[in-house]
């Protein structure tokens, strides 16, 4: 039996909207998650799969609406966003630092996890490029360490963003077996993807957001 | 919370190091303006001397917000700044290490550099030890002001005129009080009411420009 997470507690959306450059992206949005469960968000481009992330993470502000942890809501509730990993489209990696050296400060920065940084290393396949500056990596490789980050703490809540863009089927299906680990763990996950992802075994809901038609 | 505080100051000092042609750029700046200065109006003593602390002054002013212009940059622009919204320790802390590493590598040179360089333009001695003294008070103070129009401005594709526009009123009291100081010690007056102000002023800063600087980030973040 794996080690369950610690901090974890249903997530509750209500009645969220989006709006954009004076257009709705999204209105009247109800979700709810609970632990051992993921959301797989659709839509197509510009439907507001990202922008529905970033409210999440509390990148932005909801137009509408409110979004609750456990009965509580999350702008009062900082340990919310502290337990919130997010890999987006940027990277969030310095392109100064060696692979390792991005490791480890993404270690240091939160609850880390007991796994070693050597292992991290191993497992993503850089282990003989850990002394090798960011900007050196391949496009691939960058998005892989960007990834590594969430080996690297003990956040319950996982928000990816087309997190397998340019990775190799090797790659992705050590991340999917990944998020399934983090699942039974009693993990959550909510991610876009216009990728094929193997979430097989697990429990699944689907939201589609181009189906929801605003004018 | 500090280990966190910490490791972005060493991370910082680490990326200026192996990037080191944007540190040099504003100190460059800063040496070439000032030694244009005794080429530009010949070999007049008196006068040089009269303008050399408004010239030191100004010139230093404006190296700083030269050099302000990467602090948040790349942070914004690969992504590290939407995850250190994300850790237990609050942005509102982080960028105070931000700064003070930024300090460190930019602000702290060009004053080490002033001395040889208010030799230049016949400074008396007494002036010079005050000269330092006020950009010590001082630059610190732009360096955190700075960093509330830098953090407001980041996620625009041309800030640079708002920029300027933004926080070059503000820097017009450090200035006043800094050249000031320095003409009171040349006439022989004691400069302690504009170095407690200038002091004054620094406190200030450091305790109110992390919360505006980390809610105006926010604010480019959305």
């Amino acid at each position: 039996m794996e080690k369950q997470y610690l901090f974890s507690a249903n997530l509750d959306v209500k009645n969220l909207a989006c709006w954009r450059n004076e257009q709705v992206l999204f209105a009247d949005l109800n979700l709810s998650l609970s632990p051992k469960n993921v959301l797989f968000l659709q839509g197509e481009n510009g439907s507001g799969k990202t922008s529905l992330l970033r409210i999440l993470c509390g990148f932005r502000l909801p137009d509408e609406g409110e979004i609750t942890w456990g009965d509580k809501p999350t702008s009062s509730l900082p340990e919310y966003f502290q337990n919130i990993s997010y890999v987006g489209h940027k990277n969030g990696i310095k392109d100064e630092l060696t692979v390792e050296e991005n490791l480890n400060l993404m270690r240091s920065m939160a609850t880390a996890s007991d796994i070693k940084t050597e292992s991290v290393l191993k497992q993503i396949g850089l282990f003989k490029r850990a002394d090798v500056l960011a900007r050196q990596l391949s496009a691939g490789q960058k998005r892989k360490l960007a990834l590594a980050r969430l080996m690297m703490t003990e956040n319950s809540f996982w928000v990816l963003d087309e997190p397998f863009t340019s990775l190799d089927k090797a790659t992705v299906g050590f991340f999917e077996s990944l998020i399934k680990q983090h699942i039974t763990r009693g993990g959550m996950l909510i991610l876009t993807s216009h990728h094929e992802i193997d979430l097989s075994g697990l429990s699944v809901k689907h939201l589609n957001l181009s189906s929801q038609n605003y004018v | 919370m500090f280990n966190a505080w910490i490791q972005i100051f060493k991370r910082d000092l680490l990326i200026a190091f192996r990037r080191r042609s944007e540190i040099v750029h504003p100190l460059i700046f800063f040496v070439m303006v000032i030694s244009l200065f005794p080429l530009a109006i010949g070999d007049d003593k008196v006068l040089l001397q009269k303008i050399a602390p408004a010239i030191i002054w100004v010139t230093a002013l404006l190296a700083t917000m030269l050099s302000l212009d990467n602090l948040f940059r790349s942070d914004f622009e690969d992504g590290s700044l939407e995850q250190m919204t994300l850790l237990k320790t609050p942005l509102s802390m982080l960028v105070t290490a931000k700064i003070t590493a930024h300090w460190v590598i930019t602000g702290l040179p060009l004053i080490l550099i002033t001395p040889l360089l208010a030799v230049l333009l016949y400074m008396p001695s007494e002036s010079i030890s005050m000269l330092l003294l006020t950009l010590l008070l001082g630059t610190p103070t732009l360096s955190l002001i700075g960093a509330v129009g830098i953090a407001l401005t980041v996620g625009l594709r041309q800030g640079g005129v708002i920029l300027s526009l933004l926080i070059l009123p503000l820097y017009i009291p450090v200035l006043i009080f800094a050249t000031l100081a320095l003409q009171n010690v040349e006439q022989g007056f004691s400069a302690e009411a504009q170095l407690a102000m200038m002091l004054a002023i620094l406190v200030l800063a450091i305790t109110l420009s992390p919360f505006a600087i980390a809610a105006a980030l926010k604010v480019s973040l959305n």
